[in-house]
């Protein structure tokens, strides 16, 4: 299978530090010759190594404004976190007038969809014989890691599409009927606040085919459209969404939309996998629906944004007072009820698996503790690997070599001396 | 072939450390490549197994014997003993502190838990002496 990802390195940047190769959480970093590398099957684009990477090396992957010529007629789909970039800003309007005045030809805004991606999960809650907890699958990073790390929560995914997914098939529908032109001439654009959402796009779980035809980094677009905003004197209202919809914008927005009491919402990697691991041991009877993020404050957290995520999350609920609890209701569009739905089964995709035959995987096991013993234990990381465990699989699997232990070379050196 | 085996000291002191030995567990299994239902098993048998060793006994060893077919976990402490194994195998029954049950563990799930997810289990147990417990699951 091809992988694709929406993280590259900038060589000439990056120093072979060790610090993405430590903090990324599927442990698919490895620095060789100096670079820092991923191993492709493993990375789940979450960006925790675009983020925290010192030397601005890892790089984001995302289409560029310039991609809108291709096309004929173009709408934007602004992500809610977009909101909260800008300050002093009390009217979503300003931002989706901005949008057409550098060259979109209409918005239909994301927290619209988010309010029917509300909906329908009301609905399916409210069915009888759903595993307990149902886990959110807006964040493409959350659905990636459960696929290579928790097989078990496979079953527990919601299953209903991004809010972005649908809220493109609705513009596109839309555009279709307002224009008459064909499909093909139309662009359906998101402003992402993150990269996992690129790759959502050029390799989609659960459904084979998506109706947008790019992603923009908020971060690219933000230059342009503060200029245009800046020349708005009275906006259109534009905006037709609710403060549930654009709630999704950080943790807990969704959860709380369902209306419900027994709803756990958590964001950030490491947390994230803590929660995971208690469902998975089912630890976690009290709740029945989870909502998680991989960035810290949810999406306001996306490394594509601009403005701290605490001062995002804040400016976002403060446009929440303006606005109307929820303002769409599926039965307003034309999207047919299957279409909210993944269509297509995630399947477990074992790349921490040793061997996929037991007997060679214990064999390998057993030669990974051989090796470990030998190791100090310190997980220096100076090898290249996250640690000395990660760096004893390498060697057995053969893509590192025990000499690349620097404290074990040390001792080799002390004894030749002696 | 020989099992794989592993190691931990489970720290009496610490209560936000229990669970860790069989988090890491469950790692090593799901890297190996055992089925899901059976990673699942062991670590609640173990987690409930360690949890106990850390109310009652101090902490304690566990030791984890993995081959294809079987999958052994043995823990062993020197905590007080169990006075009635019967008692203690009665859901609900519990000698937990009362500091430990507002924590929310010490519901008396422990043993009756690790019976239910083990095809096996032995408590070899002495007052005064301490307790180990061999949990057996079949792969």
């Amino acid at each position: 299978m091809e992988y694709f990802h929406s993280v590259t390195l900038d060589a000439k940047r990056c120093r072979g530090c060790i610090t993405c190769v430590k903090r990324c959480p599927t442990e698919a970093i490895r620095v060789k010759n100096g670079k820092a590398t991923i191993i492709k099957e493993r990375c789940i684009d979450c960006g925790e190594c675009i983020r925290v990477c010192p030397h601005r090396a890892k790089k984001a992957v995302f289409d560029k404004l310039s991609l809108l010529d291709e096309f004929e007629y173009n709408v934007s789909l602004p992500a809610p976190a977009l909101y909260g970039q800008f300050n002093n800003l009390d009217n979503v309007d300003y931002i989706l007038n901005g949008l057409l005045d550098i060259g979109f030809d209409d918005v239909f805004e994301v927290a619209r969809a988010a309010e029917l991606v509300s909906e329908c999960t009301r609905k399916i809650m409210n069915e009888p014989n759903q595993p307990k907890p149902i886990i959110s699958t807006a964040c493409p990073a959350i659905v990636r890691l459960i696929r290579v790390r928790f097989p078990k929560l496979i079953p527990h995914l919601l299953g209903v599409k991004a809010p972005v997914e649908i809220a493109a098939s609705i513009a596109r529908i839309e555009a279709e009927k307002k224009t008459g032109l064909p499909t093909e001439k139309i662009g359906v654009f998101f402003i992402s606040p993150c990269p996992a959402k690129v790759t959502a796009m050029h390799q989609p779980l659960g459904t084979d085919d998506t109706d947008v035809s790019g992603v923009l980094a908020i971060s690219d677009v933000y230059k342009p459209l503060l200029a245009a905003m800046n020349k708005i004197q009275q906006p259109k209202p534009l905006s037709e969404c609710g403060l549930t919809g654009i709630s999704w914008g950080y943790t807990g927005g969704e959860a709380t939309a369902l209306l419900r009491t027994r709803y756990l919402a958590a964001d950030g990697m490491e947390n994230v996998i803590k929660i995971l691991e208690e469902i998975e041991d089912d630890k976690l009877l009290d709740v029945d629906f989870v909502e998680l993020g991989a960035c810290v404050s949810g999406c306001v957290g996306g490394c594509l944004n601009i403005e701290n995520p605490y001062i995002a999350r804040t400016r976002v609920r403060q446009l929440r007072k303006y606005m109307p609890v929820s303002s769409n209701r599926m039965k307003d569009f034309d999207l047919p009820a299957e279409d909210y739905f993944w269509h297509k089964p995630i399947e477990y995709d074992p790349v921490m698996q040793l061997d996929q035959d037991l007997q060679k995987a214990m064999m390998k096991m057993q030669e990974i503790q051989r090796i470990e013993k030998e190791l100090p234990g310190i997980d220096c990381s100076a090898c290249g690997s996250p640690s000395c465990h990660a760096f004893a699989v390498d060697v057995v699997e053969g893509t590192a070599k025990f000499s690349d232990c620097l404290i074990v070379l040390k001792n080799r050196l002390k004894d030749i001396m002696e | 072939m020989e099992p794989i085996v592993l190691t931990y000291q489970v720290d009496g002191e610490d209560f936000s450390a229990a669970g860790e030995a069989s988090s890491s567990v469950k790692k090593t299994l799901k890297q190996l490549g055992f089925s899901p239902d059976v990673i699942r098993r062991v670590a609640i048998a173990m987690y409930e197994g360690e949890i106990n060793m850390v109310i009652h006994a101090d902490g304690g060893e566990a030791r984890v014997e993995i081959t294809q077919s079987t999958i052994c976990i043995i823990l062993a402490d020197k905590g007080p003993g169990i006075k009635d194994i019967n008692l203690a195998m009665q859901e609900g029954y519990s000698t937990a502190p009362e500091e430990v049950r507002n924590l929310g563990f010490g519901a008396g799930m422990g043993l009756p838990n690790i019976k239910k997810y083990s095809d096996e289990l032995k408590i070899d147990t002495e007052l005064g002496v301490g307790t180990t417990l061999t949990i057996l699951i079949n792969t």
